[in-house]
Parts: C-alpha cells; sequence; structure tokens
C-alpha cells in the first residue's frame, strides 16, 4: 500500500497539471526511479531476514517485487503514451536505436517472465526452473542501473550511488553469484567442447 | 515572423494555472511523492544518504521581477507557454540539475549591481552596469519558439535588444571572428557551481559562443526580459542571450563577460560530451542526438500528461528563411 499511494498521487497530480513544468517528465522519472527503489528493496528482504531470523519478511518480497513491475509497466507506458504519444515507429525506432532504452526494455521484459511466473502455483509447477528463471533479477538490476547510468545527461551521483547499493546487495550474495558464475562457466565450456567436437 | 502551428493539445490562455497556486501545488505534490517512495527506504540506514538528495531547503525569499517599457510584439496568435512554466522548468545547472531547483533555489540571487563586460577585438569595448542593461539600447518583445536539445520547447515573449546593436557599438576590428560569452562565476550565490552533485559535474564558469555573423543576424537578442517583466533568476536574469534557431544550452544565462575572439572559442557542453553537443548546436531534426530523436519535440503548453503535443522539430527551428544563409554549403551533420 506505502507502494500504491504514491503512484495514484502522482497520476493525479499529473493529470491536472500540477507536476511543475513537463508532467510528462516527471511522471517518466517518478516512476522510473520508483521501480529501481523497489527493486533494491526486494534484494535487500532475502538477506535482513536470514541475519536477523525475520522469515517472515520473505513473505512481503514477491509483493514488492511485483509492485516494482507494476512501476517499470507504468514507466514504460508512459514513455509510450506520453513521451512518443503512441507514434509507434518513432517507439519501436528508439527502443533499437538508443542503448540507454534498448538495455531498459530487455529489463523490462525479463521482469515481464519474473512476474508472470510469481504466482505460488505456478512456481510449485516450475518446480527447479523457477529459481533459475528467478535468478536473473540479478541481470535485470544491472541492467535498470546501466539505464540510469547512460539516461542522464551529465550528473552521475544518483547513478553512482545506485550502483553502489547494487554492490553492497550482490556482496551478500557473494556465495550464490560465485556459484551461478562457475554453473554458467561450466555450461559455457560444455557448449565450447561439444562445438569444438563436432563435425 | 513567426509560424506557429496550433496543435489540438495546445491550451487556451484562459487555461493558464495562476502562478502561486501552481508552484504551492507543485511542493505539496512533490513532497508527498517522496515521502511515499522515501519512506519504502527509510528501513535502511544505508540509504540515509539517499534521502538526504531529495531533502529541499525551503526559500522564504521571493525574487522581485520590475515591470519594463518595451515595444510590444504584433499580436500574437498562437498558443504561448504559461509564465509559470517558462519560471518553472528551466535548465540552469548553476542553480541544480532538476528541472524545478532553479526557480526554489535561485530566489536570493543578487542582479544589481551587476556587470556585463564588452571586451577583445573591438575599438570601443564597454561595461554596461545594471540600469544600463534596461536604458542602452531600444528594448522590444519578441516571441520566439524555445527548442531544448532535450527535444521539448515553449514559446516566449522575450524581451530585449538586437544583439547586432550591442556589436555595433563595440565597433569590433577586422580580427574579430567570433563571440565568447561568459556567466557569473560565484559558487557562493550559485549552490550548483559549488557542489558537483547540485551543478551536474560541468565546469564553471558556463561558456558559450557564436561566430560573428550569427551574432549579427536580426533574430539574436540580449535578452533582459519576459512576459513583460524583467528576467526571473532562473531565467538567466539578469541579462541572457537567446538564439531561437539553435538548441537553448546556446543562449547562456546570466552574463558577465562578451570577448570578441579570433579563434572558435571553447563551450561547455561541447567540452563535456562533444559527440553530443557541437559548436554550432542548430535546430536540426535530420541529426539526432546520439541519445535520442531530434525530429519531433514535445510542446510545453498546459493541460497535464494527456494534453498530446509532440509536433515535428524544424530545420532551424523554423527560422531557416532568416538563418539559413549563414550556413550555405555547410556540412550541417559534421558541423552540428
Amino acid at each position: 500500500m506505502a507502494a500504491l499511494y504514491p503512484l495514484i498521487n502522482l497520476y493525479y497530480a499529473a493529470i491536472q497539471d500540477r507536476l511543475g513544468g513537463d508532467p510528462v517528465e516527471a511522471v517518466i522519472h517518478f516512476t522510473g526511479i520508483g521501480a529501481l527503489n523497489l527493486l533494491l528493496i526486494s534484494l535487500l528482504i532475502t538477506p535482513i531476514g536470514q541475519r536477523t531470523r525475520m522469515s517472515f519478511l520473505i513473505q512481503f518480497r514477491r509483493m514488492i517485487g511485483l509492485y516494482a513491475f507494476a512501476y517499470a509497466l507504468c514507466h514504460m507506458l508512459n514513455f509510450l503514451f506520453f513521451e512518443v504519444q503512441f507514434n509507434l515507429q518513432l517507439f519501436v525506432d528508439e527502443v533499437f536505436e538508443r542503448p540507454y532504452i534498448t538495455i531498459g526494455m530487455t529489463a523490462f521484459l525479463l521482469l515481464i517472465s519474473l512476474a508472470v511466473t510469481s504466482a505460488k502455483t505456478i512456481r510449485q509447477k516450475m518446480k527447479g526452473h523457477w529459481q533459475t528463471l528467478h535468478n536473473f533479477i540479478y541481470l535485470i538490476v544491472l541492467l535498470v542501473v546501466i539505464h540510469f547510468y547512460w539516461s542522464v545527461k551529465s550528473d552521475i551521483s544518483g547513478p553512482l550511488t545506485y550502483a553502489a547499493l547494487f554492490v553492497i546487495l550482490m556482496a551478500f550474495r557473494y556465495k550464490k553469484l560465485r556459484r551461478l558464475g562457475e554453473k554458467l562457466f561450466s555450461r559455457l565450456q560444455d557448449l565450447v567442447l561439444t562445438f569444438g567436437n563436432g563435425p | 515572423m513567426l509560424i506557429k502551428k496550433v496543435a489540438p493539445g495546445d491550451c487556451k490562455e484562459s487555461e493558464v494555472t495562476d502562478e502561486r497556486v501552481y508552484l504551492s501545488r507543485r511542493t505539496i505534490v512533490k513532497k508527498m511523492g517522496f515521502i511515499g517512495a522515501g519512506s519504502l527506504l527509510a528501513s535502511s540506514t544505508a540509504t540515509a544518504g539517499l534521502l538526504d538528495l531529495f531533502s529541499e531547503p525551503s526559500s522564504p525569499i521571493v525574487f522581485k521581477q520590475r515591470a519594463l517599457q518595451f515595444g510590444a510584439a504584433d499580436k500574437f496568435a498562437g498558443t504561448l507557454t504559461p509564465e509559470a512554466k517558462v519560471t518553472g522548468h528551466n535548465n540552469f545547472y548553476e542553480f541544480g540539475v532538476e528541472k524545478q531547483q532553479p526557480a526554489e533555489l535561485a530566489q536570493g540571487f543578487k542582479v544589481d549591481p551587476w556587470q556585463l563586460k564588452i571586451s577583445g577585438e573591438v575599438e570601443n569595448p564597454l561595461t554596461l552596469g545594471y540600469d544600463e542593461l534596461y536604458s542602452s539600447f531600444a528594448l522590444e518583445e519578441r516571441i520566439y519558439r524555445l527548442r531544448c536539445v532535450e527535444a521539448w520547447s515553449m514559446v516566449v515573449p522575450w524581451i530585449g535588444f538586437s544583439l547586432a546593436d550591442l556589436i555595433k557599438r563595440a565597433r569590433p576590428t577586422s580580427r574579430a571572428k567570433y563571440l565568447a560569452f561568459e556567466t557569473l562565476y560565484d559558487p557562493v550565490q550559485m549552490p550548483g557551481q559549488k557542489s558537483r552533485r547540485l551543478g551536474g559535474g560541468i565546469d564553471y564558469p558556463y561558456i558559450e559562443g557564436l561566430h560573428i555573423d550569427e551574432a549579427m543576424n536580426p533574430l539574436a537578442i540580449v535578452s533582459v526580459g519576459l512576459y513583460g517583466k524583467t528576467l526571473p533568476p532562473q531565467n538567466g536574469a539578469p541579462v541572457r542571450l537567446v538564439v531561437p534557431w539553435k538548441y537553448g544550452f546556446k543562449s547562456i544565462k546570466s552574463i558577465v563577460g562578451i570577448k570578441f575572439v579570433e579563434k572558435q572559442p571553447a563551450t561547455t557542453w561541447n567540452l563535456l560530451a562533444a559527440r553530443e553537443y557541437g559548436f554550432y548546436a542548430n535546430v536540426n531534426p535530420a541529426v539526432d542526438h546520439p541519445r535520442w530523436s531530434q525530429a519531433s519535440e514535445r510542446r510545453i503548453t498546459s493541460g497535464g500528461i494527456f494534453a498530446q503535443n509532440r509536433i515535428p522539430t524544424l530545420p532551424f527551428n523554423g527560422y531557416g528563411e532568416q538563418v539559413a544563409g549563414l550556413y550555405s554549403g555547410m556540412n550541417l551533420k559534421k558541423y552540428y
């Protein structure tokens, strides 16, 4: 609820033209930063829950993740509706031509796959694959931080702060990430060997 | 002179929000938004520094503008950008990189006394004091489109005098090929010059430049006011440049120096990112910014997010008839 209220408030103000000189920019920035904040909070829950034995926190993780998705969805739709104003050609061109938008869109598409598989029944059906898929959250947040960094004109202190927070959150997961990295590496190695031994 | 296409979403003058209502609502909404988003972060002490980014000093002082005497522009049929948006949505990094920050942080800015020094390759170097900015040349109103390099635009009723008149008075020598402009450097008054975070990490003082032929073009003006009054600080008080066929960052604010020079002078944004911002910076829909399209722009009027206002960008911001001749034979893709 704490995440929903600012969003409603934001759109109310934006529709009333009470969001400063350029409500479009204000709405896009607000939802973008909001999504990143929520993603970082979702990444904070696991280490806090484990270290403080407040395992009940974990049950909020999915909710926060879904709110992050809602913010990201608004962010993307705002760009489509209000920035390029339904000019689909311009939208597609911008997504493919501007690296920072390409990377943001990639993160968003990955986030969709996480959001649609978040229901309990789907999670049970997916078994081990679910965790593999949801480990992509680390990549998503990394992409979002890069997206933010590339989108600013000159002041990079904001993006750098987020990058630092991301690194800290990843440091909590050093062992897990190393395991994932090793797994990925050995798979790549297998792949290379398979090709190498081919006809 | 002004060719204005009226988009269906354009506002009527009657829709303009009273400035005070607008500014107070803006503050309330912003605070609510940040408290909302901020409270989510508040659980972590590691992010305390982050929340500090969002705290803003309140400014009880309000800058006082004076009414000006000037030759009014012909009756204008198009839609102006409401005054509250012209004075509330500014790129003036000396007072913060956020669009609303200059209006918040510049209210205490002192413009009197002021000295605008004209020097370099001229026979008649001169310095204009604060009062002389308004009394030395004939003031007239010019309604110009302002196209920001960030792909938004406004329509602003400026008041000012012709830059050519100033140049003629200074009597440039044959060696004067360019004009180098400089903004005030005063970190005490301009918090963005003191803090790299607030000031976007660019080097100050802000500097800009024009070829002398561009500067002599009748469209180029030295502005001292807008909407019938002296400039507020966030728009570059007390004196700024307006070159409407170029991206907004060329129109340097709060100028203290104009130097006539032989070589093309360095310019702030070009120094920061030469690939993204050229010396000429003429509005050109055919040359994209590396990170976004310049083919169209969002015209800022009023009406909130549902006001449809994306319009095609015109070469030289629609002033090609008056200025294209300056660049005949020049490869505008190379000299962007």
